[in-house]
């Protein structure tokens, strides 16, 4: 069983693993939650304005909005990084020193942006149309109809889809080490990544992959469990005869019955 | 028919409704004109019941009134003045409307639903707000029922909340579009009740209906509309019992 304890050394070596576990923790894990964590806020920033952009009636809005989010997802993710993290490697000199680090995190927010954008758009056109008439009905304008009422209501749908998009996130956060990051700055892959060339050995990748998953599968599992609980609505309420109403009506508003029946 | 007893007489508040006149009103959809050079008059505190095929354009013109569908042209005036010349959303404050799938919020409860247009549009505040709500509720019955949320509420309670809801922001006219189509039969009569009450109050009242017992009993004039215009319009008695034009002829025949 001489490849079996091959395979095990290379994939399961527990004392390189142990080895790294400081690192993956105090660094990795840091930075990996740092940049995911940063571009999904920057990305729900920007993913609004671009599904704002995207429905309004407004042509001049809208084609820039289409344009932005068919680049954006058109384009392989570790390009538009490399683009931006080298493309505007002299700006960020300037404004942030010379670490990539930050540009990382903008080509990720640029990214997600444009996925989350639609899951905006897809969230704010699915919800009833009926509800922004009562409201426009009730006079109010259509940015209070949307913030108090259509948005609040859409936002309960994307939850499910935001979710995932945060999952991919934090995948696609590795990434970042193409730029070229500092001891400090590396996220979960890139400390990995390093131990396994000092070592010889993938264990410390694999490592480097539970961490990952501690991340992503209860969000997953999170996910699933919204999205159930959304399909099969809330606690069902036992059906009422429509008689008790008609009786409910008759007693409670004497008030507005005519002397005789309609 | 519109007598109500000494004691109820008490307990009603009295609505002040305002006139409704519509002067060549034309709605359109792009090209497609689907109502087409309307006029009508509507007496303060009368009720006008729109009746017609499907497609006639009856609901098109109830949203024509309150500027939910812009018009393309004539005019509407509320109470001798043009709606076209003030904002919309200060129309729609004398200009109330029920939907025919009620259009409640529905993460909000009965109560919030009457009152976040008192909160967010007349500013009042929160405890105010749903004082006048609570008062609203128990006009329309359902004093018991203020914090179920519309899933947990008959069609027919839904769409009580629903005028509840309208009557809140204290409208000059309410427009009713098929506000019982969507409805269980038993549920139907008690909204139409309702309605009939509000009429009877002083509200000026603009209703597209199937009710043809409702336009009959309560209505003041009855319109008949078909293919985007008005082809009939009179007191109940005239257009049930003697309808002059085939098309009205033909639509009753056919619903009654």
């Amino acid at each position: 069983m001489d490849w079996l304890d091959t395979l095990r050394r290379t994939f399961l070596d527990f004392g390189a693993m142990w080895e790294v576990f400081p690192q993956l923790l105090k660094i990795g894990l840091r930075n990996t939650l740092i940049i995911s964590l940063a571009a999904t806020a920057i990305g729900l920033v920007l993913g609004m304005i671009v599904a704002v952009m995207g429905i309004s009636t407004s042509r001049w809005l809208r084609i820039p909005a289409r344009i932005y989010t068919d680049v954006f997802r058109g384009l392989p993710a570790i390009l538009t990084i490399l683009l931006i993290g080298q493309g505007l490697a002299r700006f960020s000199q300037q404004l942030f020193g010379p670490s990539p680090y930050p540009l990382g995190i903008l080509a990720l927010s640029l990214i997600a942006s444009a996925y989350i954008g639609e899951i905006f758009r897809a969230g704010i056109l699915g919800v009833d149309k009926g509800q922004l008439e009562a409201c426009r009905a009730l006079a109010m304008s259509y940015p209070k109809a949307m913030r108090l009422v259509v948005v609040p209501q859409g936002i309960r749908r994307m939850l499910p889809a935001l979710v995932n998009q945060f999952i991919a996130i934090v995948k696609d956060s590795s990434l970042v080490y193409f730029l070229g990051l500092l001891v400090s700055q590396r996220e979960l892959f890139r400390v990995g990544q390093d131990a396994a060339v000092l070592t010889g050995n993938l264990s410390p990748l694999v490592m480097a992959g539970v961490f990952y998953m501690i991340i992503t599968v209860p969000l997953t599992h999170l996910v699933n469990h919204i999205d159930h609980r959304f399909r099969t609505g809330h606690r069902p309420s036992a059906p009422a005869s429509g008689l008790n109403e008609v009786d409910e009506l008759d007693q409670a508003v004497p008030a507005l019955t005519l002397g005789e029946n309609t | 028919m519109k007598a109500m007893t000494a004691t109820q007489e008490h307990t009603a508040s009295v609505f002040h409704g305002a006139s409704v006149d519509l002067a060549d009103l034309t709605l359109a959809y792009g090209p497609v004109e689907v109502v087409r050079d309307v006029s009508l008059h509507v007496d303060a505190g009368t009720t006008t019941c729109v009746i017609g095929p499907s497609g006639s354009g009856k609901s098109t013109l109830l949203r024509g009134i309150n500027r939910l569908h812009q018009p393309k042209r004539g005019d509407v005036l509320i109470g001798g003045e043009s709606a076209l010349k003030v904002n919309p959303e200060v129309l729609r404050r004398r200009v109330g409307l029920v939907f025919q799938h009620f259009n409640l919020f529905p993460d909000h409860t009965a109560l919030e639903n009457v009152a976040l247009a008192l909160r967010k549009v007349k500013g009042l505040p929160k405890e105010q707000a749903f004082e006048a709500a609570r008062q609203r509720l128990k006009e329309v019955g359902l004093a018991e029922r203020e914090s179920h949320r519309p899933r947990n509420l008959s069609g027919g309670q839904q769409q009580r909340v629903a005028i509840a809801r309208a009557l809140a922001m204290e409208p000059e006219v309410m427009l009713f579009d098929e506000v019982t189509s969507a409805l269980d039969p038993e549920l139907v009569k008690g909204v139409l009740r309702l309605m009939a009450g509000l009429g009877a109050r002083g509200m000026t009242m603009v209703v597209v209906t199937h009710e043809m017992n409702f336009a009959r009993r309560v209505a003041d004039q009855v319109v008949f509309m078909d293919e985007g215009r008005v082809v009939e319009a009179g007191p109940p008695a005239q257009l049930f019992d003697n309808p002059q034009s085939p098309r009205l002829q033909r639509f009753l025949s056919e619903v009654l």
